[in-house]
């Protein structure tokens, strides 16, 4: 999960976080760390660049991105080999 | 007759008011970009997602509506006319960049000249009208001419006015406010003021 | 509101037609012109469904005598403009004539084509077709075609672009700086573009479904919309007839976000509350909205709920003819207020296709069939990227 985190300030332009600031799980959105739709667009990118897992639905957002936990965990899942 | 109450001007390094001239000693257009904020003390993060051009805007309305607020009006009577020669080419190409492999919405977002106003407006809670042109350099007259214009209707009594342009490293921006009375600065609003404002 | 500036004539060209009077046949017979992508070097080809204009730019160029090689957005909006110069039947040389455009691509579509084979080899590709890059350039191409010498000018506030041309027009006049305005807008597909909406996921794959409670997106489309904006004394003198008159217009921002609209239409509301102030009208004295209403769930549900405050349940007749185009994007204003201009002339309302159950937030029923009824007043909606909300109101000519 660390390097997802890194992986999460660089995509983002988080430039005023570091990866310890962000929870294992924070909420992502609104109150958390206050991503945006465009940000959840971008994680979309980054799952797909980076971990190589697709999300069709950009309604499946929302429960995905809810923390850095629910992401690594369904990046684990979904996978494509 | 209207007044320009004040202006801000950022170029060669420098966050320029009628008040205060700010130099930075950046290595480059980025670290520029990113000290310019730190000194102005923004508190504002969503400044880091944005592309150069909204940077550029939010940091030189920001030194603006400081020196000479808004807050007086409601958000409905002020209005925003930008110009520039470059629209949004600088962040057109890094998108554009994109494509081949996975194509960027946090690029494509900015990939219009206008979403830098919506930035400018979001930040200070503008919602008056809106108009951005695009010619090959800062014209004066046409500028002066429209503002007058738009300002002729009873519901504007303000506009954030003025050049934001950037490509690459190559960055020129002069804002200034529009107002139907004196205030601040107190200059007589036409061409000849903005030309030696700009210059 | 200033002096009075009417529409003395009007030139369109999109999906569903060449010409004003195709596009009325089709909006009349309800045809959708969104089929699978033919014209772009795309990995979307004969997948992605798109409102393409069915003419080639070999085409475009025969039907107005000019060279072929223009990119596709300035034939687009030659074609256009030449129908709506030649639909007012006056000589508007002889006038102080100004032409305003607005696109959001301008000559993407040749720049498309020039950097691959330049990218490999700086010998390889034409110039010619990466010079008129810019969207003021299109423009310029444009103008030379008309043959118009006096104020030009390009818009690009995204979606919006093309009723801000208008307004600025109509403004032009009513201030007299000029007394004719060709103004309106254009824009071709491009994969910039095409691309660029896949990535915010807001394209359907499927047809787009405008205000209806499944809409999962918009549809891209082409096309170009401008009118011949006259003052009183050019209508008196060449004895024009008043297609419509402008009565009212307003442009504000909504100081959300880069690309989504205000969950309460604020933006959206003042814009529609502000121009009917200026045409002194009230909300129930509007018969017909063409609406903006792209297909996604964004835009509709803040558009519907802001039509529903200042319009009550009591709302109009209304209805996004982009079920039929596309979303035109920077020639959307244009081509949708050619649309309201047919609604004054011919006292009608076009039909919203693929409607069937309501948004439950907002409830509201966009009209379903064309149909003849009595519009003295029709207002178009154009909202685009980084918040900017316009609508303007025609009402019925003299």
């Amino acid at each position: 999960m660390a390097d997802l985190k890194v992986q999460i300030i660089e995509a983002l332009n988080l430039k005023h976080l570091k990866p310890e600031d962000i929870g294992d799980d924070q909420p992502l959105f609104v109150e958390g760390l206050g991503l945006d739709s465009i940000d959840a667009l971008e994680l979309i990118v980054l799952l797909q660049q980076k971990h190589n897992t697709k999300i069709a639905n950009a309604q499946d957002g929302p429960t995905i991105f809810k923390s850095v936990r629910t992401m690594a965990q369904y990046i684990q899942d979904h996978k494509s080999s | 007759m209207n007044f320009i109450s004040g202006y801000s001007r950022i170029h060669q390094g420098r966050l320029i008011t009628p008040k205060e001239t700010t130099v930075f000693a950046a290595a480059d257009f980025h670290d520029f970009l990113e000290k310019a904020y730190d000194q102005l003390a923004l508190a504002y993060p969503k400044f880091y997602k944005m592309d150069p051009l909204s940077r550029l805007g939010v940091l030189a309305s920001e030194i603006l509506l400081r020196e000479t607020p808004v807050s007086n009006y409601l958000p409905d009577e002020v209005a925003v006319v930008l110009s520039n020669a470059e629209a949004s080419l600088d962040t057109d190409l890094r998108y554009q960049a994109t494509i081949a492999t996975a194509p960027s919405p946090s690029l494509f977002v900015y990939t219009l000249a206008n979403v830098s106003m919506g930035e400018i407006c979001i930040r200070h809670g503008l919602k008056g009208e809106n108009a951005f042109f695009v010619s090959p350099s800062f014209d004066p007259q046409w500028m002066s001419r429209y503002v007058d214009l738009i300002m002729m209707q009873d519901q504007v009594k303000a506009c954030v006015a003025g050049w934001l342009n950037v490509l690459s490293d190559r960055y020129d921006v002069f804002l200034y406010l529009v107002e139907k009375q004196k205030r601040g600065l107190s200059e007589i609003h036409s061409a000849e003021t903005l030309a030696r404002l700009y210059q | 509101m200033g002096a009075p500036v009417h529409v003395a004539g009007t030139g369109v060209i999109s999906a569903i037609g060449n010409t004003t009077m195709e596009c009325f046949a089709a909006l009349k017979q309800h045809v959708s012109g969104i089929a699978p992508l033919t014209s772009l070097n795309s990995i979307h080809k004969g997948v992605l469904p798109v409102g393409e204009v069915k003419l080639s730019n070999e085409q475009l160029a025969e039907n107005v005598g000019v060279d072929k090689t223009l990119n596709r957005t300035a034939l687009l909006g030659i074609h256009a403009a030449k129908e709506a110069i030649a639909h007012a039947e006056f000589d508007i040389h002889r006038w102080r004539t100004g032409f305003i455009s607005a696109t959001t691509v301008g000559g993407m579509d040749k720049s498309e084509i020039f950097f691959p084979p330049f990218l490999v080899d700086p010998t390889q590709g034409k110039l010619r077709d990466v010079i008129y890059h810019g969207c003021g350039a299109t423009t310029d191409l444009i103008t030379a075609a008309l043959g118009i010498t006096g104020f030009t000018s390009t818009i690009n506030t995204a979606c919006s672009s093309s009723v801000n041309s208008i307004m600025l027009g109509a403004r032009l006049i009513q201030h007299g700086i000029l007394d004719v305005v060709v103004a309106g807008g254009t824009d071709a597909l491009t994969v910039f573009t095409l691309n660029g909406f896949k990535s915010l996921m807001i394209l359907d794959d499927n047809l787009c479904r405008p205000f209806d409670a499944s809409r999962t997106g918009l549809n891209l489309g082409e096309g170009a919309g401008f009118v011949v904006l006259v003052s009183d004394k050019v209508l008196e003198e060449e004895y024009l007839e008043s297609l419509a008159i402008v009565s009212g217009f307003a442009n504000t921002n909504d100081a959300f976000h880069q690309t989504a609209s205000s969950p309460d239409g604020r933006g959206s509301f003042a814009a529609m509350q502000q121009a009917l102030t200026m045409a002194d009208l009230l909300p129930s004295e509007i018969d017909y909205i063409n609406l903006h209403g792209t297909g996604t769930q964004n835009n509709d549900l803040s558009e519907g709920t802001a039509i529903k405050r200042l319009f009550g349940d009591a709302y109009p007749a209304l209805s996004s003819t982009k079920s039929m185009t596309g979303h035109t994007l920077g020639a959307c204003g244009g081509i949708e207020t050619v649309f309201s201009v047919l609604a004054l002339q011919h006292q009608c309302v076009f039909p919203n296709l693929r409607f069937e159950q309501a948004i439950p937030e907002v409830g509201i029923i966009p009209q379903k069939k064309f149909e003849s009824i009595a519009v003295r007043h029709a207002m178009s909606n154009s909202f685009g990227f980084g918040g900017n909300c316009s609508s303007i109101i025609f009402s019925q000519g003299r």
